[in-house]
């Protein structure tokens, strides 16, 4: 330290660039960045901005790092999308722990209270075979995102779909604790039905189809993200969770599993929100636009038809409670018009040809 | 009604195991549609070892969340302390290059778990790859925000303010880049299982997050420790995830030729990377002088050489792998008597004007501790520091230029850090084309690791060598001003320059792009390639027999 100085402190002495205390490096999506970009915008850097010695290792065929071509959409600036929700790692862990928190406190007050005990019996058997068949889909979901994360263009496309990656498997994880909780009250709750169902059960089949169908798209992120934030999860992943398991529950004594449910729709409240922006700063690309208009209705006329049908299959399962609380026909024009209204968000429409 | 007392208390709590057990049991093996093999690798795997940790998002949330509020908590009582107060300037200007790099190969981990994922086919194992995927993504981000903090609340923003650009753009981050990108390129199990958590993790997290929080601390840095160690916490969940998954593929014996190649690449290349930037930081990043600290090389041997090497590497060989343990005995001979760190941080202030960062010179009791520790140090150092302290206000040559008899040294293509034991360069062809090593391990890195085979053996997934390797080549011929314009190493007012070679806080004392016009930047490594061969054996000889300071 130079003689005179004692102290390191902001603003102990004005010199050329000691007011410079914000990272300049990038342009704000708002008036100013935010806590979120600060720490994410850049971390991975780009030749197209500041790497100027480009990768410097590549793939065995030439291939960088990150890669434009393993995705169909193309960006006139990759790095323009911003995660509407904001997360790093501060705000993630505090949302993933307050959801925990609540989900066993749910659990644990449920038990003192004897409460599964009270619920009816058709209702304990939809839990055991195709509420916990559902955890299935969630996991396998969650590992799409696990991997689709290393490859997106930027910093922000990448994290947005890790934290997608965690929320899936965090619910996976969280109904299969309840279930472990749930067979301690419940002798007769067989834990293995669900796998069994999902594996077996010709109402899951389609289901499980297409979400093993997403695992098998080789390196197109934007492709998953697409397919199953955008068409997936509102026409399958939703119908079940809201259109079922929500509006069911109540009617056989149960409050515990939609408090469950209710955590992943609020999962995919968030995910729909980043899936929509992103989608929307590639709709709206100046150059790129229209190509990815027609590369997203390449993908609706593959995965529409695919979860139209896993839709449909599921509907046996309306059935299966006592009380008849609504239809699956009911459900089901939820779900489309949910579906209508997050094409009419990000301003596209379904193929023609293609039915709901 | 509520549940008795005595019925609350005979309750079982969620038992670990048992959640475990049932979260693996998640996975299926698809039918309908396979998995698409996104990431290569050369590796065969046998049977499947457990995941050890046992862990579930329930108690991990709930545990990170309770790690954060601690780490929060300090950062805003050291604030509260006045930390800047009596914080070493000389420690906080060195974070703007280590913050400058960490949080990309952090980010690189996270990413990387995908491909493990993709590639190790044992769903336990995904399991704990998912966990580090989100512990990366938190070390990522909230070293970010603790680059932000220092640049909020420490009196020289300047570095901090452009730390992703300075981190595409300086000679020194390349280096850092070398090891982030080995992380997710490549042979998924080469990238992301040897040279990230059996060699970075496991050998070498200790000196980046042990030995650096401690000097910090010394320093009167209170936040990076608190931090670093919250990071390094996290770091037993990866190395666990590297051993399950090395067992996996150590079972087949097909695999061990390419787990000798890829244990010999990742430890000399993380030697060479993490000893030159972690070394030079603590080493002269420090005020801490007392006689009784532990130099870097103490630091080394016991975390690398005892903890890592013979508890760790060593045993391996009962596996049938072939262990280079002279290369560990290399890895000493460089840092101790090669004083390797010495001479790379010698080259980091050499370069300061193209640096993000001010180079304190040394005083007298940096002198007297080194030649302590390292008893012949200012013999060998002493004077060229001394030309440092004397050139480091403007209107002299800047020292790079200055008639000292150092002479710049050339870059090794294979771990990027200049080949600063110039006895040890190694000059070789590859294709057709010549290229500079700073040792006989880098340039077998390069020759024989990243090629298309390994004894005998195609090996078709390994990565590339690629891009403007040498970011001198980026600027052969250029002036020394336009060199940091075009970096934008440049302060607001349009002159003053980022870096400085002491700590002024005093515009009167401040380098400007006045200062640095009129020197011609050249690339070692093109000047080689246009020498003719008689000119370049020369060269070469020279090169061998080192300079004297004058």
């Amino acid at each position: 330290m130079s003689e005179a100085q004692t102290t390191a402190e902001a603003h102990a002495k004005k010199f050329s660039g000691s007011n410079s205390r914000k990272f300049n490096y990038f342009e704000p999506k708002g008036r100013r960045a935010t806590l979120y970009e600060d720490v994410t915008v850049d971390v991975q850097p780009d030749p197209e901005r500041y790497l100027l010695q480009d990768w410097i290792i590549s793939w065995a065929d030439g291939k960088p790092a990150y890669a434009e071509e393993w995705t169909k959409i193309e960006s006139s600036d990759w790095h323009a999308f911003r995660d509407p929700n904001g997360e790093w790692e501060r705000n993630h862990y505090i949302r993933q722990s307050s959801i925990e928190k609540q989900v066993a406190l749910t659990i644990e007050s449920a038990q003192q209270e004897g409460v599964f005990q009270n619920i009816d019996k058709t209702w304990r058997k939809v839990i055991q075979d195709h509420f916990s068949a559902s955890k299935h889909a969630e996991y396998g979901l969650g590992m799409v995102f696990l991997q689709a994360q290393r490859d997106g263009m930027s910093q922000m496309i990448n994290n947005a779909t890790l934290v997608n990656s965690s929320d899936k498997l965090r619910y996976a994880q969280d109904i299969t604790l309840y279930l472990m909780d749930l067979a301690k009250d419940l002798k007769e709750l067989n834990e293995d039905a669900g796998k069994e169902n999902w594996l077996n059960n010709p109402v899951w089949q389609e289901t499980r189809r297409v979400t093993e169908s997403f695992a098998a798209i080789n390196k197109d992120w934007a492709e998953q993200v697409f397919a199953v934030n955008l068409i997936f999860e509102p026409l399958v992943g939703e119908l079940f969770r809201s259109g079922f398991i929500m509006q069911f529950a109540a009617s056989h004594g149960d409050y515990v599993t939609p408090a469950i449910v209710s955590t992943a729709e609020a999962d995919y409240e968030r995910n729909l929100a980043y899936s929509v922006e992103m989608f929307n700063t590639f709709l709206s690309d100046p150059i790129y636009g229209d190509n990815n208009k027609n590369v997203t209705q390449e993908w609706m006329k593959k995965y529409v038809p695919m979860c139209v049908e896993a839709a449909n299959q599921l509907q046996p399962i309306w059935s299966q409670p006592r009380v008849k609380v609504s239809t699956f026909s009911d459900a089901y024009n939820r779900a489309k018009e949910r579906f209508n209204s997050i094409l009419g968000q990000i301003n596209i429409k379904i193929p023609e040809g293609v039915k709901l | 009604m509520a549940m008795s007392l005595s019925k609350v208390k005979k309750q079982r709590r969620m038992s670990i195991s048992e959640a475990h057990n049932r979260v693996k049991n998640l996975a299926w093996t698809p039918s309908y549609a396979q998995e698409a093999l996104k990431y290569p690798t050369d590796y065969k795997f046998s049977k499947a070892p457990k995941d050890t940790m046992k862990q579930v998002l329930r108690s991990y949330f709930n545990m990170q969340e309770e790690k954060d509020d601690r780490v929060f908590g300090a950062m805003d009582a050291a604030l509260r302390g006045n930390m800047f107060r009596n914080a070493q300037p000389r420690w906080i200007e060195w974070m703007k290059l280590f913050l400058g790099i960490i949080p990309f190969p952090e980010i690189s981990a996270a990413r990387s778990m995908a491909m493990l994922s993709n590639v190790v086919p044992n769903d336990e194992l995904k399991n704990g790859y998912a966990f580090q995927m989100i512990d990366e993504f938190r070390h990522s981000t909230i070293q970010m925000n603790l680059k932000k903090w220092y640049m909020e609340n420490y009196i020289d923003p300047a570095g901090f303010d452009i730390t992703q650009r300075a981190f595409g753009h300086c000679y020194a981050t390349t280096i850092g880049r070398q090891f982030g990108e080995g992380f997710i390129t490549g042979d998924a199990i080469t990238a992301a299982n040897i040279y990230l958590q059996i060699v970075a993790e496991t050998a070498f997290t200790n000196t980046l997050f042990v030995a650096m929080p401690s000097e910090a601390s010394a320093n009167g840095d209170y936040a990076l420790p608190t931090i670093f160690l919250s990071v390094q916490s996290d770091e037993s969940r990866h190395i666990n995830n590297g051993y399950g998954t090395l067992m996996m593929v150590l079972g087949e014996p097909d695999n061990h030729d390419l787990l000798e190649r890829d244990i010999r690449y990742a430890f000399w290349q993380n030697h060479c990377i993490v000893d030159a930037a972690v070394g030079s930081i603590i080493e002269y990043g420090t005020k801490d002088r007392r006689k009784d600290k532990e130099s870097y090389v103490d630091l080394w041997e016991r975390w690398v050489y005892d903890d890592y090497y013979r508890s760790y590497l060593a045993p391996l060989e009962k596996y049938g792998l072939k262990i280079h343990h002279d290369d560990i005995e290399a890895a000493w001979n460089r840092l101790t008597k090669g004083k390797y760190v010495h001479k790379v941080a010698q080259f980091f202030a050499t370069g300061w004007p193209v640096n993000f960062w001010r180079i304190d010179p040394l005083d007298e009791y940096d002198f007297e501790w080194f030649e302590k520790k390292y008893p012949g140090w200012y013999k060998e150092f002493g004077k060229w520091w001394e030309h440092y302290r004397e050139l480091s206000t403007p209107g002299n040559d800047p020292i790079a230029f200055a008639d000292v008899g150092y002479v710049y040294p050339h870059r090794c293509w294979s771990c990027l850090v200049p080949c600063v034991i110039r006895e040890d360069m190694v000059v070789d062809e590859v294709d057709g084309q010549l290229y500079t090593y700073c040792s006989e391990q880098c340039r077998w890195t390069h020759k024989v690791a990243f090629s298309d085979n390994y004894n005998g053996r195609p090996t078709p997934a390994m990565g590339k060598f690629s891009g403007k390797r040498q970011w001198e080549e980026v600027y052969h011929g250029w002036d020394l001003a336009d060199i940091i314009k075009h970096m934008g190493f440049v302060r607001p007012d349009g002159k003053t320059l980022v870096p400085q070679p002491h700590l002024h806080f005093d515009d009167q004392k401040m380098w400007t792009l006045d200062d640095v016009k009129g020197y011609e930047f050249k690339s070692p490594i093109v000047t080689l390639r246009e020498m003719t061969p008689e000119q370049r054996e020369k060269h070469i000889e020279e090169y061998h027999a080192g300079f004297t300071i004058h």
